[in-house]
This record gives structure tokens, C-alpha cells and sequence, in this order.
């Protein structure tokens, strides 16, 4: 059973309240930190344990806070990006619905950390029931004394706002996520500057994933080597794993890092194994931006050693023979999975997404769904599929941000790891039209159409 | 001050200089083309990606290459920082790769549109896209929207450069005009087709790039290269009257600001001088204006003294 830090007592019942969360040692790391620690040996403590980004870049968090510009005068801003729009990635809905109050404290000891007195979460706006949720909780926090003036009698100072987004996947991309607080229209800004030195109104902010600021709790409390000793190399800590697709038991996961992907899959104590007895066919490890990888090179590296649930090793030969940690959205396939289908899925979502404010995101996304779209109507060509492969090569890198790449990496891995199902959409237009055949092959009754 | 080399070539500029800028100063040669930039407009640029730039060197202190091509509009250069534009491959693939998707649903009207002749696009796609598109599908299309008595968007032709946007931002007080939509919906509007109205409204003509935004006073009255171009100027109240008035015959056509070598305006100016002084009377001239030689509009206008090979000049003079 590996050791779980932020879900430990997510099954003790009523633990979304205040009580139960205070009786099972909860705001421990606010009083720790304010009361014993300056915002230094918070941030060091964080640098200690190595944590790094549970949002998708994995970019050292200490890393991150000690970046953060100083300048006097200027007041600071910590923002939570609760705007968790991956396909693929749920976890940090589970967390927020479950245990709030987990992330209120972090938030709370992360802004001691920063010398941030407004924080804000920003949640995206099919959240609605969360915002709730979160809104109880901090009214409770407020109500005992966690947050608004002289905190436990410290003189620090903080408020803590949870601002709804209005439900777009870009608001997700830091900047944009600052220009839709601001109230603006939510497209990411070019970069530099930097949110640590510009961000929300033009002040320094720092801006963390949901995980991120929930990870600082244990840290604080336990000592950033504690949590350091966690993990292999430099994958420090836990990480929530969101499991979907055709796995026998999907959920939220917490795994130690370093944990052999196989064991992920197979092993009781996680997702049990591939739905009805099936074969496993490919898996995308990390949110559906990250590249799809086939059973072989997601069990094992290309040099044949196991492949762990680590940062380093999911990244183990580049995008030709890896891929990415992201955001832990891991989504399992079986052999009944179209690739192309499910390219074509993800492509739409991206085409939906981009905000439109670069040409090559705002024209490439749409133009490789309307491709893709003509290979699955069975009116491709050879021609298409090396197409696609040039789009994607013309969005990758050009984008003011990174969801240019987003949407290019899955077309990319899809045609390099699976270029012969491609191929056999096109080569097969009569086959590819008989939509009965999905059921035909897979032994499925056929459906009354 | 930091010192840059740009395609081989080393200047001197200012700090806070942008790599465009600086090659700007170097020569057009050098100088990567830029739809969304516009030098008087803060915040401009980013957005296009034609002028992404190679950075092989990033400073002196730090040589280190970037890794990604950078937008050379928006990137500050750093002493001793190495640019290639022209003179790297990847760069030359990349930049037709930009136009091929900026060209992806922009329609093939070049022959009815006010803008062609003096249209950044043309030109672009001429210097650096490739002869066919490989777009097969059917481009988005959107309605003739009037904003306001003298400007037409059409926005099937725009590219979303933002300049417009901008614009109404910066020179005109009570912005009513921005974007709506998301992705290759996205468009520029006056959500409730509210009229545009204000004093300088029109400078959206003159930054446009495209025929997205034209002048209704000139729209299918001519072709730009068969009006002639006059500097002429005004006594105005609200700007400071330096246009440049388009003659067809006696007539005067249209009126706009005075662009430089980059298609910039050199100065705004009012939707007074654009639109309702169409008369040689109410201007002071100047002079004939110089096109840029590699401008359609300088077909059959001579900028420069003929020079009269000296066989032909015999016969004349016969």
C-alpha cells in the first residue's frame, strides 16, 4: 500500500466539514508556519521537498516562489488555477469535493509563504457545485479564526476569494487565467513578462495548481525532506493519478511516484487490470495533450526497462518514444479503440478551445479536425495523413501558448505510433462507411438502426 | 547600448528595442514581415507569427539558444544576441508554414477587393508563401456588417491581427468594437452592430492589413494603382491634417494617412480630413508622393527621373 499524504482520511465521513477536518490534525501547518516559521523557511522547506507543478509543465514549485519579484510597496498575489479542463484530468474536482479544506489551508499557508494578503481561487465554471462547496468551507475558516485580520494573532493578514470562471479550457493557461480575473476577455498574454514579476494587475503573482497548494500542507507539517524521501530521483512526493478509460476500476488515485506503470494498471490495489479481459492497446499518460503511447512503449522504455510513473521516466526517449507526466489524467484504451476516432475526439476539443488570438493555433486546429474528419468519413488520402503531419509540425512551437502545442503532440504521436491504422482508414473507405463493422469486429450485437 | 546581429549583419540600438526594430534599422532586406505589429500602437503584435526569428545566441552573458522561434515583434534584444531570419532554413519553412494557415480562410477575392494592390497579405504570401494551398475545405464566411456611416467590415477577409481593436482602444476615447468568439469563430464586432462613432474611428481603415475594413466613400470606385497619390495638408482642429489625397483624373477619390516603407501611418487622422474633404480646394498640395518601388500602386508612375537609353534618345531627338 503506498503512503498517501493528501487523500489519508478521505474515507472518514464528514471530513468536507471543519469539525472532522480539524480533529484529524487539519490547519496543523497554518499554525506551524505562522506561528514558528517566517515565509523563508516556508519557501525553503518547499524548495526542500522538491515538489514540483501538479498542473501539467511539472516546473519546481520553491523554484516558482523564489522567483517571485519583491518589489516594496507592491502588494502580491498567490492564485489558485482550479480551472481543470484536461480531458482526462478529474482529480482535482475529487480533491475539492471532498476534502476542501485541505485546499484552504494550503492556500492559506502558501500565501504566508509569499507574503500574499488577496489570493484568490479560480475555478472554472462547470465547478458550479464545487464553488459551493469551497464557499462553505471558507466561510467556516473565516469563522474560526484561519483567515481575515491578525490571523491566530500573528498580525498577518489574508482574504481568500474563489472567482468562477465562465467555462473555458484556455482560462487554464496561467496568463489568461489572470486576464479573466481581471474581467477580461481570457486570452493568454505573450510572455515576458512573467506573472512572477507582472501578473494579476500588473503585480507579482504566483500562480499553482489545486495539487500544488494541497501538497504544501504535508510539507509544511512533516518537513520538506520528509516529503523529499517520497518518490524516486527527482519525481518527489505523491501524485494524483485521474484513471479513466477502459480500466476495471477507474478513479482518482494516490500513488507514490515511481510507482511501475504495469503495477498501475494491473494491480489490484489500483485500476485492476484492462475492462472484460482485454487487451491493453495504448494509453495516454498525462491528460489528453500529452502523446498517446502503444502497450509496448508505455509498460517499458525503449531501452526495455520498466516505465515508472515518474516525471523523468514517462519523458524517457523524448516524444519519439515517450511522453509526459501532465497533469496525471491517465486514460487506458483497449484493442477495440479507433485511434483515429479518438484523435479526431480530442482534435475537436482543442479546434473548440483555442482562443483564436494566433494564427497558427486559431487556423491549425481547425483545419486538422476538418482532415481528420474526412479520413473517418472514409473520403481520405495517403496525402492527408502526411498533411496532418505537416500541420502539426507548423503549430508546434509557434504559439504564444502552449495550447498550440496541446492540440499538435496527440496528432503527432497518434500518426508516428499508429500510422497504419491511418493508413487502413484510408486505404478501406467502403469498410470505414459500414459503421456496423466496429460491432462486427468486436463480436458486439449489432444495434437497430 | 546592446549590440545585435541580425542575419549577419551587427547594429547598435537603443535598450528596449525589439528585434524588429532592429532590423528594421538594419534594412528591409533583413526586416521580417509583420502582419499584427503596428509601431504606434502599444500592445500590438504577437499575434500573426509571420515574424518569428531564430535566436541562436541569447545574450552575451547567457549564449544560450532559445528554444522555440520567438516573435521578434514583442522580443527585446539582449547585447551580443545572435537573430536569423532569412538565413535560416527552419525559420523560411516555418514563416510558409504561418502564411499557409493565414492564408487557410481568406478568400480568393483578391480581383474585387478595394484593399488588393496595397494589401500586406498579397504581398506576403507573394515573398514568402508557396503558389498552391493545400486548404480543401470550405472557408468561413460572415456577413457585410456597416459600423458606422464610412467603414464596411468584411470580416470573411480578416485575419485577426487585433490592430483594428487597438485602435479603438488607444486613439478613440469609448471603445465600442472588439472580438467575439473563440478560435476560427472569433471576429471582430460591434456585438449589436452599434455604430462606430467617433473623430478617429476611421484610422481602422489605415491599420487594417487585409480589405477587412474599407472605406465606404471609396469602396469599388477604382483600383488603387490607377489613383495617384498627392501629399496635401490642412488646417484641422482635431489632427494635424497630413494626408495624402488619391487622385483619379481631377477627382479625389480617397483620402488616408501617410504610410512609411512598413505600411505604417506616419501620423492619425481625423474621420473629418478622411471622409468629408474631397475637394483640391480644401487642401494645400504638397507634392506627388513616393511609392516603394516594389508597390503595384508605382505601375506606371515614375518616382524617379527616366533615364533614356541613348539609342531611343537619337531617335527622339530626331
Amino acid at each position: 500500500m503506498g503512503k498517501k499524504l493528501l487523500l489519508e482520511h478521505d474515507n472518514v465521513p464528514g471530513i468536507q466539514g471543519y469539525d472532522v477536518y480539524r480533529q484529524m490534525g487539519g490547519y496543523a501547518s497554518v499554525e506551524k508556519a505562522l506561528k514558528t516559521m517566517n515565509p523563508n523557511a516556508v519557501v525553503e522547506e518547499v524548495k526542500k521537498s522538491g515538489l514540483r507543478g501538479r498542473g501539467g509543465a511539472g516546473f519546481p514549485t520553491g523554484m516558482k516562489w523564489s522567483f517571485l519579484a519583491k518589489p516594496d510597496g507592491v502588494p502580491r498575489h498567490l492564485v489558485c488555477n482550479a480551472d481543470e479542463s484536461e480531458p482526462g484530468t478529474f482529480k482535482d474536482r475529487y480533491l475539492m469535493s471532498r476534502i476542501p479544506h485541505l485546499l484552504v489551508e494550503g492556500m492559506i499557508t502558501s500565501s504566508f509563504a509569499l507574503g500574499a494578503n488577496t489570493s484568490y481561487i479560480y475555478i472554472r465554471g462547470e465547478y458550479y457545485y464545487i464553488v459551493r462547496i469551497l464557499e462553505k468551507a471558507i466561510a467556516e475558516a473565516y469563522a474560526h479564526g484561519w483567515l481575515g485580520k491578525n490571523i491566530l494573532g500573528t498580525g498577518y493578514n489574508l482574504d481568500l476569494y474563489v472567482q468562477v470562471g465562465g467555462g473555458a479550457y484556455i482560462c487554464g493557461e496561467e496568463t489568461a487565467l489572470l486576464e479573466s480575473l481581471e474581467g477580461k476577455r481570457g486570452n493568454p498574454r505573450i510572455k515576458p513578462p512573467f506573472p512572477a514579476v507582472k501578473g494579476l494587475w500588473e503585480r507579482p503573482t504566483v500562480v499553482n495548481n489545486v495539487e500544488t497548494i494541497a501538497a504544501v500542507v504535508p510539507i509544511v507539517n512533516n518537513g520538506g525532506d520528509a516529503y523529499a524521501a517520497i518518490g524516486v530521483g527527482k519525481s518527489t512526493g505523491t501524485k494524483l493519478i485521474s484513471a479513466s478509460g477502459h480500466l476495471n476500476k477507474p478513479g482518482v488515485y494516490e500513488i507514490e511516484l515511481g510507482l511501475p506503470v504495469e503495477e498501475f494498471i494491473y494491480s489490484e490495489e489500483y485500476c485492476g487490470g484492462i475492462r472484460n479481459g482485454r487487451e491493453l492497446k495504448a494509453v495516454v499518460a498525462g491528460g489528453s495533450s500529452v502523446p498517446i503511447l502503444p502497450k509496448h512503449l508505455i509498460l517499458n522504455t525503449a531501452a526495455g526497462e520498466p516505465r515508472l510513473m515518474s516525471y523523468e521516466s514517462l519523458a524517457d526517449g523524448g516524444f519519439v518514444t515517450g511522453t509526459m507526466m501532465g497533469s496525471g489524467g491517465f486514460i487506458a484504451m483497449d484493442d477495440t479503440t479507433s485511434i483515429v476516432k479518438n484523435l479526431y475526439t480530442f482534435t475537436r476539443f482543442y479546434h473548440h478551445e483555442s482562443c483564436g488570438q494566433c494564427s497558427p493555433c486559431r487556423e491549425g486546429t481547425a483545419w486538422m479536425e476538418k482532415v481528420l474528419h474526412k479520413i473517418l468519413d472514409g473520403h481520405g488520402t495517403l496525402a492527408d495523413v502526411d498533411l496532418l503531419w505537416d500541420l502539426q509540425k507548423n503549430i508546434e512551437g509557434k504559439t504564444i501558448c502552449p495550447l498550440g502545442e496541446a492540440a499538435a503532440w496527440p496528432v503527432a504521436a497518434a500518426i508516428r505510433h499508429f500510422r497504419t491504422e491511418f493508413e487502413e482508414f484510408v486505404k478501406n473507405p467502403t469498410r470505414i462507411k459500414d459503421v456496423k463493422h466496429y460491432y462486427r469486429l468486436n463480436n458486439l450485437p449489432e444495434p437497430v438502426m | 547600448m546592446p549590440k545585435v546581429t541580425i542575419d549577419g549583419r551587427t547594429i547598435e540600438v537603443p535598450e528596449g528595442t525589439t528585434i524588429l526594430q532592429a532590423a528594421r534599422m538594419v534594412g528591409p532586406e533583413v526586416a521580417p514581415p509583420a502582419m499584427c505589429y503596428y509601431t504606434k500602437l502599444n500592445t500590438s503584435g504577437g499575434y500573426c507569427r509571420t515574424c518569428i526569428v531564430k535566436v541562436a545566441q541569447g545574450s552575451e552573458k547567457d549564449p544560450r539558444p532559445m528554444p522555440k522561434p520567438v516573435p521578434s515583434c514583442r522580443t527585446m534584444v539582449m547585447d551580443g544576441m545572435v537573430v536569423e531570419n532569412e538565413t535560416s532554413p527552419e525559420i523560411v519553412e516555418a514563416r510558409k508554414g504561418v502564411v499557409e494557415f493565414l492564408l487557410a480562410n481568406h478568400p480568393l477575392d483578391c480581383p474585387v477587393c478595394d484593399q488588393a494592390g496595397e494589401c500586406h497579405l498579397q504581398d506576403l504570401s507573394y515573398e514568402h508563401g508557396s503558389a498552391k494551398s493545400r486548404y480543401e475545405f470550405d472557408r468561413r464566411t460572415f456577413d457585410k456588417i456597416d459600423i458606422g456611416p464610412y467603414v464596411q467590415l468584411h470580416m470573411t477577409r480578416c485575419i485577426m491581427c487585433y490592430r483594428c481593436v487597438k485602435v479603438a482602444e488607444q486613439i478613440t476615447d469609448g471603445r465600442v468594437h472588439g472580438v467575439i468568439n473563440r478560435g476560427d469563430h472569433a471576429e471582430i464586432s460591434t456585438y449589436v452592430e452599434q455604430a462606430i462613432d467617433n473623430d478617429f474611428s476611421g484610422n481602422v481603415i489605415d491599420v487594417c492589413p487585409v480589405g477587412a475594413l474599407t472605406d465606404k466613400t471609396f469602396r469599388f470606385k477604382s483600383r488603387v494603382w490607377f489613383t495617384k497619390p498627392v501629399d496635401a495638408h490642412r488646417d484641422c482642429t482635431t489632427c494635424s491634417g497630413k494626408v495624402v489625397l488619391w487622385y483619379q483624373g481631377e477627382e479625389v477619390l480617397r483620402v488616408t494617412g501617410r504610410k512609411d516603407q512598413w505600411g505604417e501611418v506616419e501620423e492619425f487622422i481625423c474621420n473629418e480630413c478622411r471622409f468629408e474633404k474631397k475637394k483640391t480646394s480644401d487642401w494645400t498640395i504638397e507634392g506627388v508622393r513616393t511609392i516603394d518601388r516594389h508597390s503595384v500602386i508605382s505601375q506606371g508612375k515614375y518616382a524617379r527621373d527616366l533615364e533614356i537609353p541613348a539609342h531611343t534618345k537619337k531617335k527622339l531627338i530626331k
